[in-house]
């Protein structure tokens, strides 16, 4: 077990946690705000395989050389965007089902990028490999500073700025926050435009930080991870991020061992249990084995004006 | 017959709508929607291939859709049908494996019996912690999904698979489990088209669960629950208990999805064999109204989707399958959101769209 805690284990958790961090801190200002994002994963899809689009067509059609991984990662955020307006307009204006909408969301971006790169890339739902030069830096340090900075970012809009208070009156008593003249679907929309630009870049990460094209559903499931710690860390945003590198840890292991991690008595663990941790981790926290972890409470309750 | 009129109405302009949403998407990308529908929705009704695999499709989603409905009568979302289909499909395997050697007579109502005890089991977790500890089911069963998926895939690799075998699938279940293709008492179908009883009993699961729902006490606690939680604690209704058997109910329905893929298919467990069955289950239940009859067309329009898909990817230049994804997700976003149409015709302001839901059960 010892050599399972390397200087290149801790860099690849960063690595790895960064796609999380960035959808869960999104998912963070739209759960606040009151909206459930089980869209999170299609949100991501649809960053991930725009950025990659992007970077290539900026890359071999414009010429554009190491600016274009920006330009793809600032397409990604617009297609988190873009994906999150029409969650938001279902959601928001024509107050429909919180969770059905997502899962509609997560089975549309499931087939939108294989359906595009079939007619762009004439693939069977990949983009083309990226040269390795242009791609988003990857240090371990220059990643870890940037999260820190988001982080301490969030924390600070979401606790002492008007905005954020207003955001978590909005997710806990709606009916209050309109009281007070605050608009209710005003700061909905804008949680969940932020969830959707912040999952976009994640995404984004996925495809161009992280590897060098996109593939099938390289999200495998992230969406769900991030919201997952989202869940784990209660809701809060420095919470998240230590769950995000809990979780970020345990990928980081079981992409390492590649099989079974040895115990020091010589017995393995499948790696498929190692795969299970954030997950069983999140249903014991949400039934309140260890502490509590409370949602806002008018979580997916659209808000429905007293006439 | 007005309502029944009404009911009809909705679903059918979603789906109207969602083909003319993908026919933009489709000229978009250089090729013509009338061919490309063409391909998609015709290719299913040719006999026997047509309709055969149609039909063997059709069988797990109405399922599914099946396991969905009797989910959200309670104003439950169990989104976690695609873990319970995996964990019931792999212990239909195990029986099949494990007795081999029993006759027929035993053994296949054992691997039945497997498939919708796993099912109603794992589906009954999240119903207690529902019940038990008022966490939400959609997030636990999302979660479940996941534990579902990496369950089975160990107990497959480290148990059951052939020594030597690059694919992750378990070894054959004896000869006596497997149920009969339709094909070997219908003349004109060849017995090679996977279509088998477990087509009849999804029928017969429709008429079931109808009669569970609305004819049975327990169904009536389910849907009384459903429609107003406290009043039907008013009523005297243990809304702890019905939260446990509809998660039940709804796993063993989605469990029998290994009944088809396992006794009729394969005759094996197959890691990663869903084809998302248990998310194409919610686009079932949605656009079926939540009504078992609507299931079961639901059921055949995606089939034939999915069916279809196979000759757009191979005979249309820029379309792939993907479309089909596509098409099921917009669909589902326009069943949900059906105040944009009331809103587009202008006849009323958006109504909060909500499938009733029991929250905060132990509060």
């Amino acid at each position: 077990m010892r050599d399972v805690f390397t200087l290149s284990l801790i860099a690849s958790t960063i690595r790895l946690a960064t796609p999380l961090v960035l959808a869960a801190l999104g998912g963070l200002f739209s759960e606040r705000s009151g909206v459930i994002n089980i869209a999170l994963e299609g949100k991501m899809l649809a960053g991930a395989f725009t950025a990659a689009a992007v970077t290539y067509a900026a890359d071999t059609k414009l010429g554009m050389g190491n600016a274009s991984p920006w330009v793809g990662l600032l397409g990604g955020l617009v297609a988190g965007l873009f994906i999150a307006f029409i969650y938001a307009v279902s959601c928001i204006r024509f107050k429909a089902d919180q969770v059905v909408s997502g899962a509609a969301i997560n089975i549309l971006m499931l087939g939108i990028p294989g359906f595009l790169s079939g007619a762009f890339f004439l693939s069977s739902g990949s983009t083309p490999q990226l040269p390795k030069d242009h791609l988003l830096p990857q240090s371990p340090v220059v990643i870890a500073i940037t999260i820190l900075i988001l982080v301490a970012l969030i924390w600070y809009v979401l606790y002492k700025t008007p905005f954020g208070l207003r955001l978590r009156s909005v997710g806990e008593k709606p009916e209050a926050a309109d009281a007070a003249g605050v608009s209710v679907s005003k700061l909905r929309y804008s949680g969940v435009l932020l969830a959707g630009m912040l999952a976009g870049i994640g995404g984004a990460y996925l495809s161009i930080g992280q590897s060098s094209l996109f593939t099938r559903n390289m999200t495998a499931g992230r969406g769900f991870i991030a919201l997952a710690a989202l869940i784990f860390g209660k809701w809060r945003p420095v919470q998240t991020l230590l769950a995000c590198l809990l979780f970020g840890f345990t990928e980081a292991v079981s992409i390492q061992m590649q099989g079974a991690v040895k115990l020091p008595s010589g017995e393995d663990i499948p790696v498929q249990f190692i795969n299970m941790v954030p997950y069983v981790l999140t249903i014991v926290v949400l039934a309140g084995f260890i502490g509590s972890s409370r949602p806002p409470r008018a979580l997916g309750v659209p808000y429905q004006k007293e006439k | 017959m007005k309502t029944l009129a009404r009911e009809l109405l909705f679903p059918l302009i979603a789906v109207i709508a969602a083909f003319v949403v993908g026919g933009i998407l489709i000229l978009l990308v250089g090729d013509n929607p009338i061919d490309a529908y063409r391909l998609l929705l015709g290719s299913a009704l040719s006999w026997p291939d047509g309709i055969g695999y149609t039909l063997f499709h059709a069988t797990p989603l109405i399922f599914t859709g099946l396991a969905v409905l009797v989910g959200f009568r309670c104003g439950l979302f169990n989104i976690g049908v695609e873990g319970q289909l995996y964990i019931a499909a792999f212990a239909t395997a195990w029986v099949g494996i494990e007795l081999a050697n029993r006759s027929s007579w035993f053994l296949i109502p054992l691997c039945f019996a497997a498939a919708i005890l796993a099912g109603a089991l794992w589906a009954a977790i999240p119903g207690v912690l529902k019940a038990r500890f008022g966490s939400h089911e959609v997030i636990n069963t999302i979660m479940l999904n996941f534990i579902a998926v990496s369950l089975v895939s160990y107990f497959t690799q480290y148990y059951y698979k052939v020594p030597g075998d690059p694919i992750l699938q378990t070894a054959m279940i004896g000869e006596n489990a497997h149920i009969p293709r339709l094909g070997s008492f219908i003349p004109g179908l060849p017995e090679r088209i996977p279509l088998n009883v477990a087509f009849l009993l999804a029928l017969l699961c429709c008429v079931l669960v109808y009669l569970f729902l609305w004819r049975t006490k327990w169904g009536y606690e389910i849907r009384a629950t459903g429609s107003n939680p406290s009043a039907a604690e008013y009523g005297g209704i243990s809304i702890r208990k019905q939260i446990v058997v509809a998660m039940a109910v709804s796993g063993a329905l989605a469990g029998m999805v290994g009944i088809n893929e396992v006794l009729g298919y394969r005759y094996r467990y197959y890691d990663g064999f869903s084809d998302n069955y248990g998310f194409t289950g919610i686009a079932v239940a949605l656009l079926g109204r939540n009504h078992p009859l609507g299931v079961i067309f639901a059921a055949l329009l995606f089939a034939m989707l999915q069916h279809g898909g196979i000759y757009v990817d191979g005979f249309s230049e820029n379309v792939t399958k993907d479309i089909v994804q596509v098409l099921q997700g917009i669909i589902i976003l326009f069943v949900a959101a059906e105040s944009f149409f009331k809103w587009l015709v202008g006849r009323a302001r958006p109504q909060a769209n909500q499938l009733p839901r029991v929250r905060a059960v132990t509060q």
